[in-house]
């Protein structure tokens, strides 16, 4: 009796020990995967750094305050690339931020179901064109069409700095920062419709039934009930398109003129963004040229990473929770 | 809604008109006659920029004539109505217009003597020449991302999920939610920086997927993540009562019941990264003939053929582009109606 008591005893024991054994096991490879994102991230930031350096170290004029990009003579500057980085991405969000705001609340207060499905999933489609086609099509499509937009708005709007044209001729209308702006606002508003469509959709019906109760027209409704609690995801979701803004290379590349010179005038032949500028210089650049592209790379790195923070920041705070992985 | 409306403000309705149905559409009509006739003093032209034009007297049209016959409130919610309807066809017309342009250019040499050709010995004044190179390069380097990415994000979307609840955990979603918004091309500079220039590897199809698997991992992460939380408790504390471990549980439950949401979250993944150009610009060096192997030498990819086409001013190497580019855009809607597709047959994601 005692004897058979035992081994029973003694084999679970064994069985635990391996099943302890495998356990641990499992949970530090899936632990060593979660640590190998935090290097991962470390070592872009390392590497970029550490790569940069040598381009920084003999750079003959400021990096921030210079305008000129031609590392073969030792001159190079951040101002013209941030400035229009900033300037087409801003301009793509006040493009793009109204309409996929409006096609978000269309889809999820006022399309029937059956509709609303097919819409989001052509709006994600939208999101999935390559960013390379959007290019190609900027290129020979809308830029030529934009031209007749541009007219009008030199002749019209030309008072404003923004909008005028200081050399006057109709042909210059070519490769432009308002071009570049247009094609981003395009390939953002489908990533804004869609997040933006997830926020509104977690809206507690109970609140729009509320006010509908009350009498409340369907604007009124969407207005008291359904943007106020979304607020924070909408401001989280401007964000991050805005991030996506900032980091669009190929499409921008080739609907942007490529002269890094900051000016006001958006509609003349000037502009390049950092990311535009590494796409086309790159083939170009020797090793000290790279080592500049990299430290142009860098800058655009924080400012993405500073961006992204906040739109994390922001739905953290509020503790809601955006589900989309666009 | 329009009939409860009518029907329970009555009251209203004495007060202020309503429209009639027609009143509606004969704003547009006379919406779109104003624009016809705009268009025609101002010298105006482009089919996009009359339906735009169009569209925005419309809903200013409806606004107003609302405004007069039925009061301010219902003028406001009329505007807002039309007004997101607006937005949505401003942004359907786009892509309405890319999908129709490809299609329209790229047909003219997409054909199987392009996609089983590749670009060697062919000039820019050539109008022969294809793709098959970089359809090649394209795949291989894609495989290779999701052969890194795809383990190693399943593992980090367990760790979250299943061993998650500690800081260290919180840290690492917190940052797979920043990783989605690194740049493309910064990924790739990242690989040169590292890759290519520090450890001074050669420019090759193997360092370009390095930059997609980059892009990749946090995609997967994050459908997975979704995916394996949306796997019911019951059915883990079924296993744990049988005395399962949780590992086992992991890999033998868990795993097997979301894999449907998985696959269609990688297919997703595959989607987003097999179109990407700038990381690939940077580091696979880029080449006209065929490179099977993508560890030693230059690999060409199909979207920087696109890019490399486009820049070109040769009207053959811009039908080669357009080609190209509807041939990319054929995988990518592949891949995401079979990921949609599996969707359906999904339970966990249905529900």
């Amino acid at each position: 009796m005692t004897s058979l008591s035992t081994t029973p005893d003694s084999a679970s024991l064994r069985a635990g020990r391996s099943t302890q054994r495998g356990e641990s096991v499992f949970r530090r490879l899936t632990m060593a995967a979660g640590v190998m994102v935090l290097v991962l991230l470390g070592a872009i930031a390392v590497f970029l750094i550490v790569k940069a350096l040598p381009a920084l170290e003999h750079d003959k004029v400021s990096f921030w305050t210079t305008q000129e990009w031609s590392p073969e003579t030792r001159v190079f500057g951040i101002a013209a690339l941030l400035f229009w980085t900033v300037m087409t991405s801003v301009l793509a969000l006040v493009m793009a931020l109204p309409v996929g705001l409006g096609v978000a609340v269309y889809i999820t207060q006022y399309a029937p179901r059956r509709i609303a499905t097919f819409l989001g999933y052509a709006t994600d489609l939208l999101a999935a064109v390559p960013s390379v086609v959007y290019g190609l099509w900027g290129l020979i499509f809308l830029l030529p069409h934009l031209v007749g937009t541009q007219m009008f708005l030199s002749k019209w709007f030309g008072w404003i700095p923004l909008f005028a044209n200081p050399n006057g001729a109709a042909d210059q209308f070519s490769k432009s920062a308002f071009g570049a702006a247009v094609i981003l606002g395009i390939m953002i508003l489908p990533i804004i419709a869609a997040i933006n469509r997830e926020v509104l959709r977690q809206v507690d019906p109970s609140q729009k039934e509320a006010a509908l109760a009350l009498g409340a027209t369907r604007w009124e409704m969407i207005r008291m009930s359904v943007l106020p609690p979304s607020r924070p995801g909408i401001i989280s979701a401007t964000m991050l398109a805005l991030g996506r803004a900032l980091g669009e290379t190929i499409a921008v590349a080739l609907v942007i003129a490529n002269t890094p010179t900051i000016s006001a005038h958006i509609l003349t032949p000037v502009g390049a963004t950092i990311a535009s500028n590494i796409a086309v210089s790159f083939g170009d650049a020797d090793s000290f040229g790279r080592s500049a592209l990299i430290a142009s790379g860098l800058v655009l790195f924080v400012l993405t990473l500073a961006v992204n923070l906040v739109a994390r920041y922001v739905i953290l705070r509020s503790g809601t929770e955006e589900r989309s992985a666009v | 809604m329009s009939t409860l409306t009518s029907g329970s403000l009555q009251a209203e309705g004495i007060k202020h008109g309503s429209l009639p149905k027609w009143a509606i559409g004969a704003t547009v009509v006379g919406a779109i006659a104003v624009t016809v006739v705009l268009f025609a003093l101002t010298g105006f032209a482009g089919r996009a920029d009359f339906l735009v034009v169009a569209a925005i007297l419309s809903v200013v049209a409806i606004g107003i004539v609302s405004w007069q016959v039925e009061g301010k409130r219902k003028a406001v919610d009329r505007v807002a109505t039309s007004g997101a309807l607006l937005a949505l066809v401003l942004t359907l017309l786009p892509l309405g217009f890319v999908i129709g342009y490809v299609i329209k250019e790229g047909k003219t040499r997409f054909n199987g003597s392009f996609l089983t050709h590749s670009m060697a010995n062919v000039g820019p004044l050539a109008s022969n020449g294809g793709v098959y190179h970089a359809i090649i390069g394209t795949l291989e380097q894609v495989l290779i991302a999701s052969v890194i990415s795809v383990p190693l994000g399943l593992l980090v979307a367990v760790y979250i999920t299943e061993y998650g609840g500690n800081a260290l955990a919180t840290g690492v979603r917190f940052l797979i939610d920043v990783m989605t918004g690194i740049p493309s091309i910064v990924a790739g500079l990242f690989v040169l920086a590292f890759w290519i220039i520090a450890l001074n590897q050669p420019f090759t199809g193997f360092a370009g997927a390095l930059a997609l698997a980059i892009l990749e991992l946090p995609i997967v992460v994050r459908t997975s993540e979704e995916m394996i939380r949306l796997v019911p408790s019951a059915l883990r504390e079924a296993s744990y009562a049988l005395g399962v471990p949780k590992w086992k549980t992991v890999l033998r439950i868990v795993l097997p019941t979301a894999s449907t949401g998985i696959t269609t979250g990688v297919m997703l993944a595959i989607a987003r990264v097999i179109g990407e150009t700038a990381p690939v610009l940077l580091v696979v060096g880029g080449n006209n003939f065929i490179n099977n192997n993508p560890f030693s030498g230059a690999q060409g990819s199909l979207p920087l053929f696109i890019f490399q086409n486009a820049l070109t001013s040769s009207t053959f190497n811009v039908q080669r582009a357009w080609a190209a580019a509807l041939t990319l855009i054929l995988v990518v809607v592949v891949l995401y109606v079979a990921a949609r597709l599996l969707t359906r047959r999904n339970a966990l994601a249905r529900r």
